[in-house]
């Protein structure tokens, strides 16, 4: 059993849930809520991760990462080292790739919000921070829920992308989905199964606990 | 939000990329990073572990293609050591400035036609099997390695050429990334054959799934294996490369098949 990798592929997860949930709750209420001019290029790009084939990800991320790039030399001056093959580089790619996982949720659940609960948060007199706090959280968390959920399995998940620009470094970026295909090549079916069994038991927990808290948003909001 | 609560959510990130990295120490006085040719995969790991027996030292090891190794040093990968199984990218990493010189001969490398258990393929040092099972339409799918990066596929086309029969066998290929995926895909994804390394048909992990035959070396350019130190080697590093041209490093890759530098097999 690859514990390294396991942790590695924990830490990453996390770290991606850290890093992306804050920017996307507050994206997903600003999608939900607010209409603007590009608002439609916007969702699109959101949703854009969904649909890209994985090695087109990676390869526009190695040109990001690459010292051809005045963002990949910034990057690589603040770090000490090149953004590519790096735990900090997979992580960027990581929050990219993960954006319609973090934003959609979070979005459709604001949106389940009822118009007039909000108009009577504000009709009371209630900033939009403590409308926020006290009136939409607590009818919207289910969704942010689900987007953690979501955004920590498909983390666990990547393959394509890490592939590309991870260089499978044991300890920084040979993740576990990595160190499955390594484990295959290496004829080490034990090693191979154990990690696949681990990884399928966080997906289907991911998957369990975003169908339970799916119905709960249908059911909170039309009691609200 | 309170402004607490907002600088702990902040501090959280900055913390992170140490975490990993401090995770496993690599860098300079950790254990050193090693690039390898995929032939190499079960050699290595055996020596690496006399290595730490013998001196308390430890390598980490990446296996994968040469050409795809090569590449990623190239483009600012930590690795300390590259193995390559062909000496062509090592030349080319000297040339950039990425490796310290133009390193040190350590092997070279053999094929082999492989023939998984239940196979209908016959394996012979001539390929005779080979064109017969082909004249009985018994070959659906061939593994090699990808002969664009990985110096085992570029062998084993050259040698299928030598023997008359690369125009049978393309349109029947299936291409392993490096050729441990070959070696893969001949021994339990459903190929009638392939053509692998005898490294890795010699290793203990592979016996028993096959038969295979050793190809003459006059029918593919030499596999002359290669290493270098590169730019971020440390002291571990050092020590490893200088292990290898060892005689107890020498020792095991012998018994893996290799012809050392320096003897006629």
């Amino acid at each position: 059993m690859d514990w390294p990798a396991l942790r590695l592929s924990l830490v990453l997860a996390a770290a991606t849930v850290a890093l992306l949930l804050p920017p996307a709750v507050w994206l997903g209420r600003v999608l939900a809520y607010r209409r603007f001019p590009g608002r439609g290029l916007a969702e699109v790009l959101v949703a854009l991760p969904l649909v890209l084939p994985p090695t087109v990800a990676g390869y526009a991320l190695l040109l990001l990462f690459g010292t051809g790039s005045a963002f990949g030399r910034a990057a690589a001056s603040v770090l000490g080292h090149p953004l590519a093959f790096s735990f900090e580089g997979l992580l960027l790619a990581s929050v990219l790739v993960n954006v319609p996982f973090a934003v959609q949720p979070v979005q459709n659940s604001f949106a389940a919000v009822p118009r007039n609960v909000r108009e009577a948060a504000a009709v009371s007199g209630m900033s939009p921070w403590r409308a926020l706090l006290r009136v939409e959280l607590p009818l919207a968390w289910p969704g942010i829920v689900v987007a953690a959920a979501l955004t920590f399995a498909h983390t666990l998940g990547e393959f394509g992308v890490v592939l590309m620009v991870g260089g499978s470094i044991p300890g920084q970026t040979r993740t576990a989905a990595i160190a499955l295909y390594d484990r295959v090549q290496a004829f080490d079916d034990r090693g191979a199964v154990l990690l696949a069994a681990v990884l399928l038991g966080v997906s289907l927990v991911a998957l369990l606990l975003t169908n339970l808290l799916s119905r709960q948003v249908g059911r909170r909001t039309l009691h609200a | 939000m309170s402004l607490r609560r907002r600088s702990l959510l902040l501090a959280v990130p900055a913390l992170l990329p140490g975490l990993a990295a401090r995770a496993q120490g690599i860098g300079q006085d950790g254990p050193a990073l090693v690039a390898a040719a995929a032939d190499l995969q079960f050699v290595l790991e055996e020596i690496a572990a006399r290595f730490r027996a013998d001196t308390g030292l430890d390598v980490k090891l990446v296996f994968g293609s040469s050409g795809n190794l090569a590449r990623q040093a190239e483009q600012g990968a930590p690795f300390q050591i590259l193995m390559s199984a062909d000496e062509g990218f090592v030349f080319r990493l000297a040339e950039r400035g990425a490796a310290r010189d133009r390193g040190a001969l350590y092997a070279e490398g053999r094929i082999v036609v492989f023939a998984p258990l239940g196979s209908p393929l016959q394996v012979d040092e001539r390929l005779d099997g080979l064109r017969a099972a082909l004249d009985a339409g018994q070959v659906a799918r061939f593994a090699i390695a990808n002969p664009e990066h990985a110096p085992y596929g570029r062998a084993a086309e050259e040698a299928l050429r030598s023997a008359g029969l690369w125009d049978r066998v393309q349109p029947r290929l299936v291409l392993g990334e490096n050729i441990a995926q070959a070696m893969q895909f001949a021994t339990t994804a459903g190929a009638q054959g392939g053509i692998v390394a005898l490294s890795l048909a010699r290793a203990p992990q592979t016996q028993g799934r096959g038969t295979f035959a050793v190809l003459p070396d006059t029918w593919h350019r030499p596999l002359l294996q290669r290493m270098a130190l590169l730019r971020p080697a440390g002291a571990v590093a050092e020590r490893f490369y200088a292990y290898m041209q060892a005689p107890a490093a020498r020792e095991i890759m012998r018994r893996y098949g290799f012809v050392l530098p320096g003897e006629v097999q």
